[in-house]
């Protein structure tokens, strides 16, 4: 097995210490840092995205993977900012205010990264002033939002009214999601897109940003 | 307690109350805002709560404690109250009921993921179940249900603590699972059998499900607990899967679809049946006639 293999492997096997050990081989043979991305780490996480789906595997497993994800990319990041590589693209995430929950905010932001894009996760309980405000200084293009209770769903649509006021809609995209939010609720506050479940959701901001 | 055990032996069928949280909810608890934190600053409602199902014929009242467990109340700030929240909960329940129904003493889930997925230490949460339970237990209830579990290991963690502080308090273990393509399986991949197997072997008196499903699914749910295990079942359903209409909550199972589950339920050997999200005294109601039809 060719040692991109290997580290995709070492991904999807959620072994941390693999992972950190391989992208270190890798690196100081000199592979560019953005094939050890997208051939290594990104594409073992695509086969954990995709198992996920599929109910082959289930949040345990992908939490594991995203640690081990995470050790290469932290070995990897001085590289690919050095070489000037861009992420996909820089996206905001968070659960609206009120809304304490975040597994499904976490696991968007996982295989968000996952897929090559840049995240600054915001937390839960996040005022729709501090997800704007921090889109705007951090330059991100896309703000995702999360809610698993019905009462907050609402704050979604002030986020979306607040880019309006400050005349940033078209620059600035939002997609939403969690269990109780639909793609009719979407369309009605005038959020860009609606992510069903978390694969789904990286697909959707790819969409928002016509990356491929 | 001996009578809830006795209650339990004897297979008749026990009605459980429905819903706390969406009730609290339509009195205005805020969203955000600590739920337990009510059985404080309005006992009133909570003790509204208890009446209106005591009248509707439920068996077993639950306490307003489902995040009552320090890891929980620490996201409010609030773990220094552990006690005093448990406490208070128990009494309002058991002023409303006295002996004329048993009090269950709610344990919900941390809200934090244990090692290796995430960094909560086993022993902390063990000790921090400890702790609620003492004060459930101290209080006076009957039974302690440990309910909407998705990680086996901190259920088992909870039951735990039960056992090993008030072992003459039975215990109810419920998990929540979603369905899949591969059959019901829990967010942290717990499949029903895996369930029925992990919580009888930490001692749970009765076992089952509560949270996550209408009453259809709930049904496959109870059926497959049935094939793994012997041990008394419980069942509490939502009163279908939340649904929005103009930006309002809505439940979509009526009372008398949600009992004729509940026949079902009985029919398959569920000793508690009861309701989660949703569900009304008047759910309640219907669910006690069809079981006392039967």
């Amino acid at each position: 097995m060719d040692l991109l293999a290997e580290l995709a492997k070492g991904v999807i096997d959620g072994n941390d210490q693999k992972v950190a050990r391989v992208t270190q081989q890798v690196i100081e043979q000199g592979t560019s840092p953005k094939s050890i991305l997208d051939d290594g780490l990104i594409a073992g996480m695509n086969v954990v995205g995709e198992r996920f789906r599929v109910h082959d595997i289930f949040l345990p497993d992908v939490l594991m993977a995203a640690r081990a994800m995470y050790a290469g990319m932290d070995l990897l990041k001085p590289l690919l900012i050095k070489e000037g590589i861009p992420s996909l693209g820089k996206v905001v995430i968070g659960s609206v205010q009120g809304d304490l929950h975040d597994i499904g905010k976490n696991l968007v932001g996982i295989m968000l990264k996952g897929a090559g894009f840049e995240v600054i996760d915001l937390g839960n309980d996040v005022p729709p002033e501090t997800m704007v405000q921090t889109a705007q200084e951090q330059d991100a293009t896309v703000i995702g939002m999360s809610a698993l209770l019905t009462t907050t769903m609402p704050v979604m649509g002030e986020v979306v009214d607040l880019i309006d006021r400050k005349g940033l809609k078209g620059q600035l995209k939002t997609i939403v999601g969690g269990a109780p939010v639909t793609a009719d609720f979407a369309r009605k506050i005038g959020a860009d897109a609606h992510g069903f479940d978390a694969a789904n959701a990286v697909d959707q901001v790819k969409k928002l940003l016509n990356v491929k | 307690m001996k009578a809830f055990a006795a209650a339990l032996a004897r297979g008749r069928p026990l009605v459980a109350d429905g819903a706390t949280g969406t009730m609290l909810f339509d009195h205005g608890l805020k969203p955000g805002a600590c739920p337990e934190s009510m059985t404080l600053s309005r006992p009133e409602i909570l003790q509204t709560i208890a009446q209106l199902y005591l009248e509707a014929g439920a068996d077993i009242l639950t306490t307003n404690t489902f995040g009552a467990s320090p890891a929980r109340l620490s996201t409010y700030g609030l773990e220094g109250d552990t006690e005093v929240l448990n406490q208070a909960a128990v009494r309002i329940v058991r002023d409303v009921v006295g002996d004329s129904a048993f009090v269950a003493g709610s344990c919900g889930p941390s809200g934090k993921l244990l090692e290796p997925y995430g960094d909560a230490k086993p022993d902390d949460l063990y000790r921090g179940f400890v702790r609620q339970v003492g004060s459930l237990v101290a209080a006076g209830v009957d039974c302690v249900f440990v309910e909407t579990m998705t990680d086996l290991t901190e259920a088992q963690l909870a039951v735990q603590a039960v056992k090993d502080t008030a072992p003459h308090i039975p215990v109810a273990a419920c998990m929540t699972f979603d369905p899949t393509p591969k059959g019901y399986y829990s967010v942290m991949g717990v499949s029903v059998a895996a369930a029925a197997a992990g919580l009888a072997a930490v001692g749970a008196e009765a076992i089952g499900s509560n949270c996550g499903n209408g009453s259809e699914n709930m049904i496959e749910i109870a059926r497959g607990f049935r094939a793994a295990s012997d041990l008394p079942l419980i069942i509490q359903p939502n009163a279908g899967m939340p649904q929005t209409e103009n930006g309002k909550l809505v439940y979509a199972e009526a009372p008398d679809f949600m009992a004729r589950a509940a026949r079902e339920l009985v029919a398959l050997g569920v000793t508690v049946v009861g309701g989660c999200c949703g569900t009304t005294p008047e759910h309640i109601a219907a669910i006690r006639a069809i079981v006392d039809g039967d």
